[in-house]
């Protein structure tokens, strides 16, 4: 199949050329070649990550029978879905607040909100262990309670994030809609319910997968907020890489990434075909 | 409460936003029944008096009643009116008739009689079969429609339109200028419109309140606010107007006489009752000039009809002509050096041709034609 010669190419036809073809794979080879490694020596039968002595399946049996793996795992799911729903509703009402009402020390409010997404991870780390210790958090806890400090300190640094999506989409908001639903009947809250929940929803859905993918990962200050029997996954891998990095590793890795890929297409075609319906006003 | 009773009063109606009053001690009447317009140029508080009956701004003092019940502290939600938005403000997220069945829905109404009110209000608009319709596939006329549906369905005692027409293409604003008419006959609801475009006000409406820097400058039928402007600003916002300077050097009960140094001497054929020497205003309709060719007398034996020698008539040069189809408008510099527009319907096919750039031009009017101004 010839690429080229078939018609002119337009102006804005960049893709057809050569080396914006070339420079495009380049791009995505960089960003993608690390995780192809990483996820190719999952299947890679030796115990050391370095040459490729044939296939195997075996490291995703043994990462199933991990029960480290496994509890690291599911308390990094945990935090995350608390994380997540705590930073959607307190991001969002914050959003709402801040566009929708005038208030003594707006200005302020306005900027400090946004603080935990500018100040280093490090400090925040380092603050929230000061501040646990100074004020005794409760250790040794039953499981999920044992997470708290964890899930707080997610929420602390996830919901600006949220706000910040939300409030992007309440400016495009015809304030004439909310009106609308009033002149027809509707109280306060079902005009909140009816008109402006659909308009921002879009944006809830991209928040919610911010804060769940943020709180997934996050390393340093989960570091710092741990305790004895909460190591997260991120924790987890680190403390076990401090001794080689192994297939089951590789393998647990894999399978993380291919459950926030999944989850990230299922989010984004709901929102897909909600945003397609609702973005016209 | 009678039928004769007005549908809405607003008594001495104050808006202030922080130092500018929006609206300034407006009182006036709407009755029952009629298609009420408030008109006048943006920024003259309509819109602000409007979103007061609606409930949506709070009038700093003074009262408004709707059917006899006063409205403070009503919000919104509970007032017996429903309003058409300007941008529509048709639920994207919504299909027709869950748009147009919205308020039914809060006021509790049954599915089988939501269905049957929804399925008549679109019919009432002529949206039948477009129920299931999403806005995003509708054109600005149609997502118009859904509103006054969603807004009649619920049977108001007064129905609100803010620039009901503003963002529709001429064609279809002529169009519906007609249909939002007959609507209201048609559901004998009274109409409250604001709007800033004259024909419009003119062609809908049974009576116009013209607001200017919010106050009330003139309420009156579309003829009588046209024929018998009550001020310079009435006169000069309705229609096309030329206003000139003059002393009033008669006034009887059954005539009067202008004597303007920048049109010469105006006779009318009625009283003004205005102060006898006081400075006062002529205005005078571009279309109710008639164009004479000079020299034939013709003008001056025509003013002579109604008016005493030497009365109602003028002579200048042809500085300007717009060719409109239906009418050709001029603009002429009369020999005193005021300007003035007249207009002339083409009768014929021809009458265009009759005259042309620096063509010597004389007029004359009839006596019942030009409006004393006092202010």
């Amino acid at each position: 199949m010839p690429l080229f010669a078939r018609t002119a190419r337009a102006p804005l036809e960049y893709t057809r050329t050569l080396w914006m073809r070339g420079w495009v794979g380049a791009v995505m080879l960089f960003l993608y070649l690390p995780l192809i490694v990483l996820m190719a020596f999952s299947f890679n039968d030796s115990k050391r990550n370095v040459v490729w002595r044939g296939f195997t399946t075996k490291y995703y049996a043994k990462a199933w029978e991990n029960d480290q793996l496994w509890g690291a795992m599911v308390n990094s799911l945990t935090i995350a879905a608390f994380a997540t729903i705590f930073s959607l509703i307190i991001g969002s009402l914050a959003a709402v607040m801040l566009w929708r009402f005038r208030f003594p020390l707006k200005g302020a409010v306005d900027g400090t909100i946004s603080l935990p997404i500018i100040v280093p991870e490090i400090c925040l780390g380092v603050a929230f262990l000061v501040f646990f210790s100074t004020i005794g958090w409760p250790t040794g806890l039953v499981w999920p309670f044992n997470l708290g400090a964890i899930i707080i300190a997610h929420i602390t640094f996830c919901f600006p994030f949220v706000a910040m999506v939300v409030r992007a989409r309440l400016a495009t908001f015809n304030r004439e809609q909310e009106e609308a639903a009033k002149d027809l009947g509707a109280g306060e809250w079902q005009a909140f319910r009816d008109v402006l929940i659909p308009h921002i929803k879009p944006a809830l859905v991209s928040g919610a997968l911010l804060a769940f993918t943020l709180s997934l990962d996050d390393f340093v200050i989960t570091f710092f907020t741990s305790t004895p029997g909460t190591d997260t996954f991120p924790v987890l891998v680190y403390s076990l890489v401090k001794r080689g990095v192994t297939p089951d590793i590789n393998a647990a890795s894999t399978i993380l990434i291919l459950l926030t890929v999944a989850l990230t297409a299922v989010a984004l075609k709901l929102q897909g075909a909600k945003a397609l319906a609702g973005t016209h006003s | 409460m009678t039928d004769h009773a007005p549908i809405i009063e607003i008594r001495n109606v104050t808006k202030r936003f922080g130092k500018v009053a929006a609206v300034d001690d407006v009182s006036l009447d709407i009755r029952r029944g009629e298609f009420f317009v408030l008109l006048g140029p943006s920024g003259c508080g309509k819109t602000t008096l409007l979103r007061m009956i609606a409930g949506f701004e709070l009038p700093t003092s003074g009262q408004i009643l709707i059917d006899g019940q006063d409205m403070a502290g009503i919000p919104p939600n509970k007032r017996p009116v429903n309003m058409v938005f300007q941008s529509y403000a048709v639920f994207p997220h919504m299909n027709v008739a869950e748009n147009v069945g919205y308020g039914l829905k809060i006021a509790g109404v049954g599915r089988a009689e939501r269905d049957e009110r929804v399925r008549e209000a679109l019919s009432l608009v002529k949206l039948d079969g477009f129920a299931e319709r999403r806005p995003d596939q509708m054109s600005g006329g149609q997502r118009q429609r859904v509103a006054l549906a969603r807004s009649l369905v619920m049977r108001p005692k007064v129905l609100l339109l803010d620039e009901p027409l503003s963002a529709l293409d001429a064609k279809l604003r002529a169009q519906m200028q007609f249909e939002l008419s007959d609507l209201q006959d048609q559901v004998g609801i009274t109409f409250v419109t604001v709007t800033h475009d004259q024909d419009e006000a003119l062609s809908m409406a049974s009576r116009i309140a013209v607001i200017s820097k919010g106050e009330v400058a003139q309420l009156a039928s579309p003829s009588d606010l046209y024929e018998f402007p009550a001020n310079r600003f009435v006169a000069d916002f309705v229609g096309s107007v030329n206003i000139f300077e003059g002393k009033l050097i008669l006034d009887e009960p059954d005539k009067a006489a202008v004597d303007c140094p920048g049109l010469g001497k105006v006779y009318l054929n009625h009283g003004v009752t205005g102060p006898h020497g006081a400075d006062v205003w002529v205005a005078l309709r571009p279309e109710k000039m008639y164009l004479h060719v000079p020299g034939e007398g013709k003008a001056v034996r025509a003013a002579a009809q109604d008016a005493p020698e030497g009365y109602n008539f003028a002579r200048g040069v042809i500085k300007g002509m717009s060719y409109l189809g239906d009418i050709t408008l001029f603009e002429i510099r009369l020999d005193s050096g005021a300007m003035i527009r007249a207009s002339r319907p083409n009768l014929s096919r021809h009458d265009q041709e009759d005259f042309t750039w620096d063509d010597r031009v004389s007029m004359h009017w009839r006596a019942d034609s030009p409006v004393v101004l006092l202010g």
